[in-house]
């Protein structure tokens, strides 16, 4: 086996402040061409105090140097389930810096912004024929605030109805930011501890006049498919609820299935997973929203509506529960989404989420029998195994930090919470069978050598700049920026 | 498909591997009911050639600074931005990672961050920054209910002058929370009304929130605001839209203000038709454990060397879930390490002379643009970058034919306030050129007469 992790030379380098120094420059401005004006010295600052100083080298070398010391997908392996990690086009960069869309002012009258309207009413299109959605809103800035548009539809569809109910079903699987966002929109959250997939029994248990709302996540975060979610959404809307999908695993269901046809109400995307756009180091990322036909009104002010070849903002939505965003949304994400949907277009689109099928079935192959696989049903884009059988006192985190060493980023662990010392893997379909391969084999030796030599494992990483840091210190007493120089 | 690695035999082989024969038998449990029984009627796939033949036919569309001269403010503004910012972060182990979950692998990431908080508290003169927000507005609104938690009282006072998409932004995120959102008036010279402000400021009031500079670009008194809201026991809350003004003007912090939350599309950001943009927020250090969002903290490795964690983490949803500050999971990463780029490179120096070159250019412009017939100032209250207009002619009428002269002039205030229904707002900032500036003063003197 080849091993990809090595040590090479990495640089080390300050915080920007411990390289200031007095006087040194790293812009500049053209010569001021009016009249120097100034405002009275009672609403002027003194300079900028710790502010640093420096020369564009310095900054250029800086950054660089911080650059060597990440892991990102352009790096290698980065199976981290839920985050749908696949490969970020290149062509997509290069689109949303084209001056006449990175450039345009979000007050420039629509008549003169039209190419910008065109692009972000035909991703609308899009979305809402991937997910099966009578009408998107592109505005929300991430999945959690996706989830939140969701759910205040919610509540304005049922105070429209003059209906009060004040709670929100969520199953135990779900992300944390479900009940987060419930209670954001008012609600009080009743839990539901589920076995895998939900059943109608679950569901029906907890379903009464009170609840507003069932928050499901299909695929769940378990990978599996909710094999009862036809009925359960039948369920729920006779007893007068609503139901609302986490679309974080779309990437597993593209051109198989739609939400919208499965009788979910809402649902919110995640372009930085689904659709490629790069995650940045946790953020910007996008979260449209397609919610069913009886829901439409109460979207989000201002989507972007045709007019037979022109394009404008909707206006005079009465019933919208108003704005998310100051402006219309992470547009710049938009572009690259809809250059991600151009080039692989329906059938493309289809491929892709077989492939991440495959790959992930592949590498639970592959692994089956060398760490406890909880759930045996077939996964769909990730698999979730447990640290249950490590010998050698080793556990998940053990195993995390080992495959750093090993030149992979660790798969999403202890998440979903269900599965004590859960290892949530999902490759994408941007992965070579090699490189599953190869990931897999370094699986397969960590698991041997927590059994022949755990200590490997407890002290790992051992390859990364840094060696496994001090959380708790950095919990109790917080130290949130720099001080000064000691 | 070229993102796809996959060829037949490797598909062929890892299904035999897997147990099944054809790649349907993956999606067994996708009950038959529900399987879409076509394709999906999306486009023919292009080629890279094709989809940048495309996209450049829908980019021609738009007018930008580039093809028009443009005085577009209100929230986001036409600023330099350095080229060293993108060519650094499209490093990709910058913007192909994700969140610093696993700290050993994410220093870059995570020291930038530390940076960031840094900078933006010395930018702010407060005490703690976190990792950033969506923009603004969201973080405008974060603050709000931040201060709900504070205080634990329901009553928050917004000032007319603030943004009135922040304003709207703010009633979004509080629609089903129960508190009274009031609107505070605009007094003749463009500030928050005082008057008013002590007439609904009561011992039920959580916060105050002011712009600063506000919407229309008058520098509000924060100082007098903090006094008047701490003796309601209320908390003040400076909402900055426009960064670049603190290159010059007293920081928030300084004059007292609880949280200060704002956006950072002006350090380092492109116009981007409204986003991904940066919102920044900020508390006093008491306050850090009820605020929302990521933060980094310093501290040390096994061997005792210098490293960075996400930190406080007790305060967020993925641990307290319905009981978390916010239900936000990310930050604007990649935005925040433009503005931290960005603050390094123009520095203590830079800074102030940008915003010393908005603040001339404006004063420049102002004076010009009201000194022609039909036009004239509506707020005489101490200005930054922006001004508002007051126009004899429709406004819709003035900007139109400027439009068709080459100008994006200013924004239309009616709509959101529609006792300025004659009125539009200019922002001048240190990309505009006196020449620009003095052929919409002729082209203005065209249409007045």
């Amino acid at each position: 086996m080849t091993i990809l992790g090595t040590s090479g030379l990495v640089l080390n380098e300050k915080l920007l402040f411990e390289h200031s120094e007095p006087g040194r420059k790293g812009y500049s401005l053209p010569k001021l061409d009016v009249p120097a004006a100034k405002l009275s010295a009672d609403l002027c600052r003194e300079e900028i105090s710790g502010f640093p100083e420096l020369s564009e080298v310095d900054v250029v070398r800086h950054f660089t140097r911080l650059s060597t010391w990440n892991y990102g997908v352009d790096t290698g392996f980065y199976p981290l389930g839920s985050c749908t990690m696949k490969y970020n086009p290149k062509v997509n960069e290069a689109a949303a810096r084209l001056p006449g869309l990175a450039d345009v002012h979000p007050a420039t009258p629509p008549h003169l912004a039209q190419g910008i309207l065109e692009l972000m009413y035909r991703l609308q299109v899009a979305l809402a024929e991937v997910s099966g959605f009578a009408k998107v809103t592109l505005q929300p800035a991430a999945g959690a605030q996706g989830e939140l548009t969701g759910m205040l539809v919610i509540r304005a569809w049922h105070e429209a109805r003059g209906s009060k109910r004040s709670k929100v079903l969520i199953p135990d699987t779900a992300h944390g930011t479900n009940p987060a966002t419930a209670a954001l929109a008012g609600y009080d959250v009743v839990p539901i501890s589920s076995e895998g997939v939900l059943t109608l029994e679950e569901v029906e248990a907890h379903m009464d006049d009170d609840i507003a709302a069932l928050m499901v996540t299909n695929p769940n975060t378990l990978g599996l498919f909710e094999t009862n979610i036809e009925a359960i959404c039948k369920l729920v809307h006779d007893r007068g609820g609503l139901v609302y999908c986490d679309g974080a695993n779309l990437n597993a269901l593209m051109g198989i299935a739609r939400p919208g046809d499965m009788g979910i109400d809402v649902m919110h995307f995640n372009l930085h997973k689904t659709f490629s756009t790069p995650h940045g180091g946790g953020g910007p990322g996008a979260g449209p929203v397609g919610v069913s036909e009886q829901l439409i009104p109460y979207l989000p002010a201002a989507g972007v509506e045709r007019d037979g070849d022109r394009y404008r903002f909707e206006s005079g939505n009465i019933d919208s529960i108003g704005r998310l965003m100051a402006f219309h949304g992470n547009v710049g994400v938009m572009v690259r989404a809809f250059a991600y949907a151009s080039t692989l277009g329906g059938s493309g689109l289809k491929h892709a989420s077989q492939m991440a099928v495959l790959n992930a079935n592949y590498v639970r192959a592959r692994l089956e029998g060398v760490y406890d696989l909880p759930y045996k049903r077939r996964s769909l884009h990730e698999v979730i195994f447990s640290d249950k059988d490590l010998p050698g006192g080793c556990h998940t985190l053990d195993v995390a930090k080992r495959l750093i060493d090993y030149g992979y980023h660790p798969p999403t662990i202890y998440f979903p919470l269900v599965v004590k010392g859960a290892i949530m893997i999902e490759p994408t379909e941007t992965e070579s069978q090699e490189v599953l391969d190869e990931f897999c084999d370094a699986m397969i030796a960590i698991a041997g050598e927590a059994r022949d030599n755990p200590e490997l494992l407890h002290q790992a990483p051992v390859r990364s700049r840094v060696r496994r840091l001090d959380e708790t210190t950095a919990a109790r007493k917080p130290k949130l920026r720099w001080e000064g120089n000691p | 498909m070229r993102y796809i690695p996959h060829t037949a035999a490797d598909v062929s082989e890892m299904l035999e591997r897997i147990g099944v024969k054809t790649l349907e038998e993956l999606f067994v449990e996708v009950p038959e009911t529900v399987r879409l029984k076509r394709t999906l009627d999306l486009p023919e796939p292009l080629s890279e050639t094709e989809l940048l033949r495309e996209l450049r036919s829908l980019a021609v569309k738009n007018a930008t600074p580039g093809t028009h001269k443009s005085f577009l403010g209100g929230g986001a503004y036409h600023h330099f931005i350095p080229t060293v910012i993108d060519l650094l972060v499209s490093r990709g182990e910058f913007y192909t990672a994700y969140t610093p979950y696993q700290p050993e692998i994410s220093q870059g990431t995570l020291q930038a961050i530390f940076e960031f908080q840094t900078l933006i508290c010395q930018l702010t003169g407060m005490d703690v920054a976190n990792a950033s927000m969506y923009d603004g507005a969201s973080a405008c609104a974060e603050a709000v209910l931040m201060t709900v938690r504070l205080t634990r009282r329901k009553r928050v006072l917004l000032s007319r002058a603030l943004n009135p998409r922040y304003r709207a932004v703010v009633a979004t995120y509080c629609s089903y929370l129960g508190l009274e959102l009031v609107e505070v008036a605009v007094a003749g010279d463009g500030r928050t009304d005082l008057e008013d402000l002590a007439a609904k400021l009561d011992a039920s009031t959580a916060a105050v929130v002011a712009g600063y500079p506000n919407y229309f670009g008058v520098i509000e008194d924060v100082a007098t605001l903090v006094e008047r809201a701490h003796t309601a026991g209320a908390k003040l809350v400076a909402v900055v839209a426009e960064p670049v003004a603190l290159g010059i003007l007293k920081s928030p912090g300084e004059l007292g203000a609880d949280i200060v939350a704002g956006e950072g599309q002006s350090l380092g950001l492109p116009l981007a038709f409204g986003g991904p943009y940066l919102g920044f927020f900020t508390v006093r250090q008491k306050d850090v454990r009820a605020m929302p969002g990521r933060l980094v903290g310093e501290t040390t490795d096994l061997d005792g060397q210098r490293g960075f964690v996400l930190t406080l983490s007790t305060r967020e949803q993925h641990i307290r879930r319905d009981k978390a500050t916010s239900n936000i999971c990310s930050n604007q990463g990649l935005c925040a390490l433009m503005a931290t780029i960005f603050m390094s490179l123009l520095g203590k120096q830079g800074l102030r002379e940008m915003a010393e070159q908005n603040l001339s250019k404006a004063a420049y412009a102002r004076q010009h643009l009201s000194s022609v017939k039909g036009f004239s100032l509506v707020f005489n209250g101490p200005a930054f970058n922006e001004f508002v207009v007051r126009s004899e002619a429709p406004v819709a009428e003035v900007l139109s034919r400027l439009e068709t002269a080459g100008f994006l002039a200013g924004i239309p205030l009616g709509s959101d306030y529609p006792e300025l229904a004659d009125c539009f707002l200019v922002c001048v900032t240190e990309q505009n050129r006196r020449e620009e500036i003095d052929a919409l003063v002729t082209a203005l003197q065209g249409g007045a007469a």
